[in-house]
């Protein structure tokens, strides 16, 4: 069944799908608590699967799953691109990578530092497999990964978070590297200055210019600036110019053409940004200030009630001491 | 009148036990964990907390002369604006001279003592806070007769505290680097005598709750201690801050203009660190 799936990747929509129950609260298996989803991956070009999740905020109910996460099948080896928002995330894209390929997953690459990227890393956590990152990457998950662990406890249930196991990469990325996984190469690419973080890393698959981006590209949902706004905005050109045809975003639902699919994340932070420095001009209060910032952007995106007045704080903060 | 604290140093030093809330404090309560409630659970450190740093004084209800602007809800833990406004009836001759700002949640609970010149004219303060946990915050004002006022406000937020410093913290601008801004009053039904400026400092104002990135201990505490600011050779406002200020500490202030052509600004951080600057006077320009 594996190989056949394989071989017939080309047409194959929905490559593989897990029933997982999420396991909510003590009783996890109490059915009133338990959330079942179907875990899915779909194929996006050759050798190359997705798993879309949601556009959302972590809950105990979708367990993390609100990051794409990407997978890359090669000659000999397997290498995914994030692992999700829980250990049982994590599971369920192990299990489902299962369903389209026997090889073994080799390397477990992770964009940054972020828990709904990195909380499924104890899913693959074995001999044979090793984690890359940006060289950032391990100072900030020991820097923060105690903080994350403690402010996400609400969100996600005291059972998911005992689970998680913080793993930092082995394998770090300076500037850039290739990983092989037989005919079928892959660009790691650690991006500087601070961006959406300060240990954002990209990969693009070689052969089908398939650029997964993490959370350097954003697409419906809104974009979250917790590194520098300007030093995003400094990254995107030399993003843009990786010759990807193109991108798995770290967030929403769809694929998109490179380098088109930057566009809307651009014009966003052009306006936070040219927001925050007219009201910091002005003389406007932050508090007052924040609440007015990328106004114009409202409704072109989603969550962004969620996340625009944080971005909007941030930026101010940042901008104010050009 | 001072029947309560007697005359404070007018150097501004302050008693051993408020330096100790204001500072020492970071990391004692850090790991307890909190219930998560909707309001303050039974567990609300304010009756515990109020005698240690008022000892022996009687807080009456302030919430007819001072008021606390903050969010109900903290967009971001480690930068919640906070605003303090005081407002006397025409023929009550009384002032705020000093406002304690409290957050009852946080390790360290004082976040700034603000002492305010008589003549200074300063009825608003604003600064952004860390805030750690689902809290009260208060405000405690010492009016010019010795009476204390107290209000309270609720804000939803945390992890403020150890919330890892921002990302652009290793940059070019110096420690202790300076910025003074002056902006007409505008707000509706401003009073046009009074102008506002802000303070701003570079320092990252650590908690003592932050990881270091490199050597992964945490960071001693090493925040903005002291800052004074005058108009010409008039004291305006003294500020003590704590762990509880966020980074790059900034204070915006209402004031009297007086025909003074600079503003000085003098401060320390806990580390012994000392910063100064004059800055010219729009009004006199």
């Amino acid at each position: 069944m594996k190989g056949t799936l394989l071989r017939r990747r080309g047409v194959a929509l929905l490559a593989g799908a897990v029933w997982i129950f999420f396991a909510a609260g003590p009783g996890g298996s109490d059915p009133v608590n338990a959330q079942a989803a179907a875990f899915t991956i779909q194929q996006i070009a050759d050798g190359d699967y997705a798993h879309f999740g949601q556009v959302a905020m972590t809950t105990i109910d979708n367990a993390g799953d609100i990051a794409n996460i990407g997978i890359v099948v090669g000659r000999d080896a397997v290498a995914i691109i994030d692992t999700g928002g829980s250990v049982a995330e994590g599971q369920a894209l192990r299990a489902a990578i299962r369903t389209v390929t026997d090889k073994p997953v080799r390397y477990v690459i992770n964009t940054h530092e972020h828990p709904d990227h990195i909380f499924g890393n104890a899913a693959f956590a074995s001999p044979g497999v090793t984690f890359v990152g940006h060289r950032n990457l391990p100072a900030s998950i020991r820097a923060h990964g105690p903080f994350y662990l403690h402010s996400f406890r609400d969100a996600l249930g005291a059972d998911a978070i005992a689970r998680v196991r913080l793993i930092p990469p082995t394998l770090l990325v300076d500037t850039t590297m290739t990983l092989d996984l037989g005919e079928r190469t892959l660009l790691l690419t650690a991006w500087h200055p601070a961006a959406h973080t300060d240990c954002d890393l990209t990969v693009l698959d070689e052969q089908t210019h398939m650029l997964f981006s993490g959370d350097l590209v954003f697409l419906d949902h809104i974009p979250v600036i917790d590194g520098s706004l300007k030093g995003w905005l400094d990254v995107l050109p030399s993003l843009a110019a990786l010759p990807a045809q193109r991108v798995l975003p770290g967030h929403g639902r769809r694929v998109a053409p490179w380098p088109a699919a930057v566009d809307d994340e651009r014009r966003y932070l052009l306006a936070v940004q040219a927001d925050a420095r007219g009201f910091i001009a002005a003389g406007t209060p932050l508090a007052q200030a924040v609440p007015r910032i990328a106004q114009s952007e409202r409704g072109r995106w989603q969550l962004f009630d969620d996340y625009n007045p944080r971005n909007a704080t941030a930026a101010f903060s940042e901008l104010e001491w050009e | 009148m001072r029947t309560i604290q007697g005359d404070p140093p007018s150097n501004g030093s302050r008693p051993a036990g408020r330096r100790m809330f204001l500072g020492a404090l970071a990391g004692a309560l850090a790991v307890s964990p909190r219930l998560r409630a909707e309001t303050p659970s039974a567990q609300d450190p304010w009756p515990a907390l109020a005698p240690q740093i008022f000892p022996g004084q009687v807080l009456r209800d302030g919430s007819a002369l001072l008021t606390i602007e903050a969010p109900y809800r903290a967009e971001d833990a480690a930068v919640v604006p906070i605003a303090l406004r005081t407002t006397f009836p025409a023929l009550d001759p009384r002032r705020a001279r000093k406002i304690t700002l409290v957050i009852d949640a946080n390790p360290s609970p004082v976040a700034a003592v603000f002492t305010i010149e008589p003549e200074s004219g300063i009825d608003h303060i604003a600064t952004r806070v860390r805030v750690d946990d689902y809290t009260n915050v208060h405000a405690v004002a010492e009016l010019t007769d010795g009476n204390l006022y107290a209000v309270t406000r609720y804000v939803k937020a945390s992890g403020g505290c150890s919330a890892p410093a921002l990302k652009q913290t290793a940059d070019s601008i110096p420690l202790g680097t300076l910025r003074f801004r002056e902006f007409q009053a505008t707000e509706p039904g401003a009073d046009p005598d009074r102008r506002e400026a802000q303070v701003m400092v570079r320092h990252p104002n650590y908690s003592g709750m932050q990881m270091d990135q490199i050597s992964r201990l945490y960071i001693p505490a090493d925040f903005v201690e002291v800052l004074r600011i005058w108009q010409g050779d008039q004291l305006l406002l003294t500020v003590e801050g704590g762990i509880s200020i966020s980074e790059n500490p900034a204070f915006r202030f209402s004031f009297k203009p007086n025909e003074a052509k600079t503003f000085r600004v003098e401060g320390g951080d806990s580390e012994g660190k000392r910063f100064s600057g004059s800055f010219p006077a729009q009004s006199a320009a």
